[in-house]
């Protein structure tokens, strides 16, 4: 589904003040993907897509668009448009005027504009609403119409920021569906910043974790879900348990005093490392059926699942499960190798865990 | 960078133009002529005199209590309707802040001639109360100027948070409404001083004879040629409060240089 | 927020004693002979020569001064919102301190600038350039209506263009536009309320002056507001005054008419 390297950020780095918000940071980015930028506030995100929309210039680095060095190119001429967190509907034009915005600028043909309204508004389940005055529109109307006003430039990249967070809950995971379809009628590149990770997993194609100005870890949602990079990954993506461990030997490790078997290799012997455990892969048994034995000290029902805590050799593991165990009853612990995924320990806080050249 | 030099060229231009004027009244200030447009050597005797000279003394105090009252009953009035009209619905929110408009964009010379004539209708002695009451009036609408944006719906959402918290209704009225507006109440009431120190037009309607403020005072003298000692008072006026604007800017620049920068 | 409706009565009755009921008398002062009775040649009176010819004078230069005010304030707005400077209230201060000098001084010293051996004039001399005829004349009255009011242009303007979030520029600059067209087609028309309120707070008081017609025109340059002036002081005809009070502020309420049809945004909340 993917081509080539459309966008390349080469060695950027960017500072407001003493406060360092990127620090050499590479990334690239292919053609007709939809990859997301995740990560807490403060991570960098927002102040790399704006580098890429041409809003902010680093201090250092290149940015490489189509093979052209675009680093000092102003917004307007780059063949992109965004999608603003706030909308940014100029409020004294009618939401047509909004629209043709762009293409008056490069001084289309009436009839090509007006064609454009109408296909725009179709794409985004808005007809009819030319003449509206952008503050007569609800929060997702105007979101709606702040993408159509973006697209009917035809940008080879849309670049989105946070562009759902002022929805309701509802309205965004239909907002979600409504992306996914229109990036798939564009065929477009799509580049989304979000700390939503909820919604970066439904609707990348590449997700790119951040955190402290640093990229943590690059790769498709399943192998960001499934093999976190480092504890900050594993912390962010989805809850899990994370706990401290010693690799005994290729395919064994020791967790809280209990071996049980993986399938990681190559962390050598006797190795302190990290062990990420998702809570929905932990099975309770039945007490003598397991090495490790705990009791449930809370229990929550979360609807599809139950959510418990168990306490067993000294850890809190959060696990969740369809079957019922109240509060009180001794259980076993059984995590299949497979669902044991090993760390390496962070070398420091804000360790760089990851390039985009393993993915 | 050529821009900036045009730029930073531009500015300076208008700020000569506007304060070239006052220029003019600081060095005339120290001038030993009495003439305006002779040189006569350099002298702090107006500013000795100044003192001395009971009239403007007179006329400076009237001028500085009216200023200080008006300002004050104004900031009162305006602060208390801006409390009121933000809870208002959309009509009678329209109706009161329309007429507090009408001070403003009324002429000055209409404002001072209708308040007048009332005066008159009403038989009220024309002096320092006419001159104060008249004052309250075009002050208001300054006030309800600089106080209305700040009382937003945010502040309506912490108000009801204080009370949530159990504060009274006093309380929360007075340790968290008052101090959020009232950045926009002092902002009003400099603005309503200012304009009332400066106002000469609804004062020379609203006053009576043998009642003189500083700008009446000067008006009368334009003919026959102005007294050198209201330069030396009007450069003192204009120092100390450029002073005291100085002052209050190093402690608000102060303040602002310790908030963190922006966050990505 | 529960506040009290009373708070508003004092506020509401003072408007209305000090504001409405002596609009009332002007109206009915305007519209009655001396002797009591209705009458509208106190009205009619405008269209005499002499008052006519001030007033069409008021007009022409106001709208002058209006227009430079706004030719100067708007390039000068646009290079101070540039500046990005934090601390707005700074702004105001420069602008607002002069009025701490009495505004008749001020104006009494351009009379020292513009006279035939004034700064100008001496300075002209120096350059051995013939003396230029500048104080009593009709050009006097607009420098003093341009100085005078010229802060009333920039504050508005000023504040409304530090209201445009920078969105809509990045919005405007992402859709292709450059530097001047996101200037004509975002920024100027999102500052027109700025622009707007800053014309009437200039238009209004340089139409209806007699201060600075009288200090900077001498007895030559007879505005309408010196002719009201007259009526009330040296006449003592308040009737005949009142009458023309009644036409400048109809003549003012449909010149605002025109303006405010290009404001969509009233309230007042734009002006400082």
């Amino acid at each position: 589904m993917a081509g080539g390297k459309l966008i390349d950020l080469m060695g950027i780095t960017k500072k407001f003040g003493d406060n360092v918000v990127l620090d050499n940071l590479d990334l690239y980015i292919k053609e007709n993907e939809f990859l997301t930028l995740l990560g807490p506030s403060g991570c960098g995100k927002t102040t790399t897509l704006r580098i890429i929309g041409g809003f902010e210039n680093p201090d250092s680095g290149k940015v490489i668009f189509d093979g052209k060095d675009v680093t000092k190119l102003p917004p307007n001429e780059r063949p992109l448009n965004t999608v603003f967190q706030k909308y940014a509907l100029f409020p004294h034009m009618s939401i047509a005027e909004n629209i043709a915005f762009g293409l008056k600028i490069k001084k289309k043909s009436k009839t090509y504009i007006q064609d454009k309204i109408k296909y725009a508004l179709k794409l985004v389940n808005l007809e009819g609403f030319e003449n509206r005055s952008p503050d007569s529109l609800s929060g997702g109307q105007q979101q709606r119409i702040a993408i159509a006003r973006a697209i009917v430039n035809e940008p080879k990249v849309l670049l989105l920021d946070e562009p759902l967070g002022a929805l309701d809950l509802k309205l965004r995971q239909d907002m979600q569906y409504e992306l996914i379809r229109l990036k798939n009628e564009l065929g477009i590149t799509f580049i989304y910043v979000t700390h939503d990770q909820e919604e970066a997993l439904t609707m990348s194609d590449t997700i790119v974790v951040m955190n402290q100005g640093y990229i943590q870890q690059v790769g498709t949602p399943e192998m960001i879900y499934n093999e976190p990079k480092n504890a900050f990954v594993a912390d962010f993506i989805g809850e899990s348990n994370i706990i401290p461990s010693t690799m005994l030997e290729d395919g064994l490790v020791s967790i809280l005093g209990t071996k049980f078997a993986c399938v990681d290799k190559d962390f050598g012997k006797n190795q302190p490392v990290d062990v990420v455990i998702r809570p929905e892969d932990i099975d309770l048994i039945k007490e003598e059926e397991s090495a490790l034995n705990g009791v449930v000290t809370s229990l929550i029902f979360k609807g599809v699942h139950y959510e418990m805590e168990v306490l067993a050799g000294g850890h809190e593991w959060l696990v969740h499960s369809t079957d019922l165990f109240p509060v009180g009853s001794k259980v076993g612990i059984k995590v299949d190798p497979f669902d044991i995924h090993i760390m390496n320990k962070p070398q420091s806080e804000d360790e760089e865990a990851a390039t985009p050249d393993e993915y | 960078m050529v821009k900036k030099f045009f730029s930073r060229f531009y500015l300076g231009l208008i700020l000569l133009f506007l304060y070239a004027p006052i220029f003019i009244l600081i060095i005339l200030s120290f001038n030993k002529s009495k003439s305006r447009s002779r040189w006569g050597g350099f002298t702090f005797t107006w500013y000795h005199n100044l003192f001395q000279d009971e009239a403007i003394m007179e006329a400076l105090r009237n001028t500085l209590i009216i200023a200080l009252l008006a300002a004050i009953i104004a900031s009162v009035i305006g602060t208390c309707a801006c409390l009121a009209i933000s809870n208002m619905k959309k009509i009678p929110r329209g109706i009161l802040l329309g007429i507090s408009n009408v001070p403003m964009m009324n002429a000055d010379i209409v404002t001072g001639i209708s308040l007048m004539l009332l005066f008159i209708a009403l038989n009220y002695p024309l002096s320092f109360s006419s001159i104060l009451m008249s004052h309250i009036t075009f002050n208001i609408p300054y006030v309800i100027l600089s106080v209305m944006p700040r009382l937003t719906r945010q502040n309506a959402i912490i108000y009801e948070a204080a009370r949530d918290l159990g504060a009274t209704k006093s309380y929360a009225f007075f340790k968290i409404i008052l101090p959020d507006i009232f950045p926009g109440i002092l902002s009003g009431f400099l603005l309503a001083f200012t304009m009332s120190l400066d106002d000469f037009v609804i004062t020379y309607f609203t006053k009576g004879a043998g009642f003189d403020t500083l700008s009446t005072i000067i008006y009368t003298e334009v003919r026959k040629g102005i007294k050198p000692e209201m330069y030396a008072l009007s450069t003192l006026l204009f120092i100390s409060i450029l002073i005291l604007l100085v002052l209050i800017n190093r402690k608000k620049d102060k303040e602002h240089g310790e908030k963190p920068l922006r966050n990505a | 927020m529960n506040t009290k409706k009373w708070l508003s009565y004092p506020y509401t009755i003072w408007m209305g004693i000090f504001v409405i009921i002596p609009l009332f008398i002007i109206i009915y002062y305007g519209f009655t002979a001396e002797g009591g009775g209705f009458t509208l040649s106190n009205i009619s009176l405008i269209t005499d020569p002499i008052n006519l010819a001030s007033l069409w004078l008021s007009l022409e230069l106001s709208l002058v001064s209006t227009a430079i005010c706004l030719l100067l304030a708007y390039p000068l707005s646009l290079i101070l919102h540039g500046m990005k400077l934090k601390n707005n209230s700074f702004i105001i201060m420069i602008f607002i301190l002069p009025m701490w000098m009495n505004f008749l001084l001020r104006t009494l010293a351009w009379q020292n600038i513009l006279e035939k051996t004034g700064v100008i004039n001496t300075f002209l001399k120096l350059l051995h350039l013939p003396a230029l005829d500048l104080i009593n004349t009709p050009g006097a009255i607009i420098f003093g209506m341009v100085y005078n009011f010229l802060p009333f242009m920039i504050l508005p303007i000023y504040n409304s263009l530090s209201k445009i979030s920078d969105d809509y520029i990045n919005a405007a600059r992402d859709l292709g536009a450059n530097s001047l067209l996101t200037f004509l087609k975002v920024i100027l028309p999102l500052s027109l309320p700025g622009v707007v309120s800053g014309i009437t707070m200039v238009f209004v008081p340089s139409l209806t002056t007699f201060v600075i017609s009288d200090i900077l025109g001498g007895s030559k340059v007879v505005l309408i507001g010196n002719i009201i002036e007259q009526q009330f002081k040296t006449v003592n005809n308040w009737h005949t005054g009142s009458g023309l009070s009644l036409v400048l502020m109809v003549f003012i309420l449909f010149s605002m008419a025109i303006l405010t049809k290009y404001d969509k945004e009233s309230e007042g909340k734009n002006i400082w």
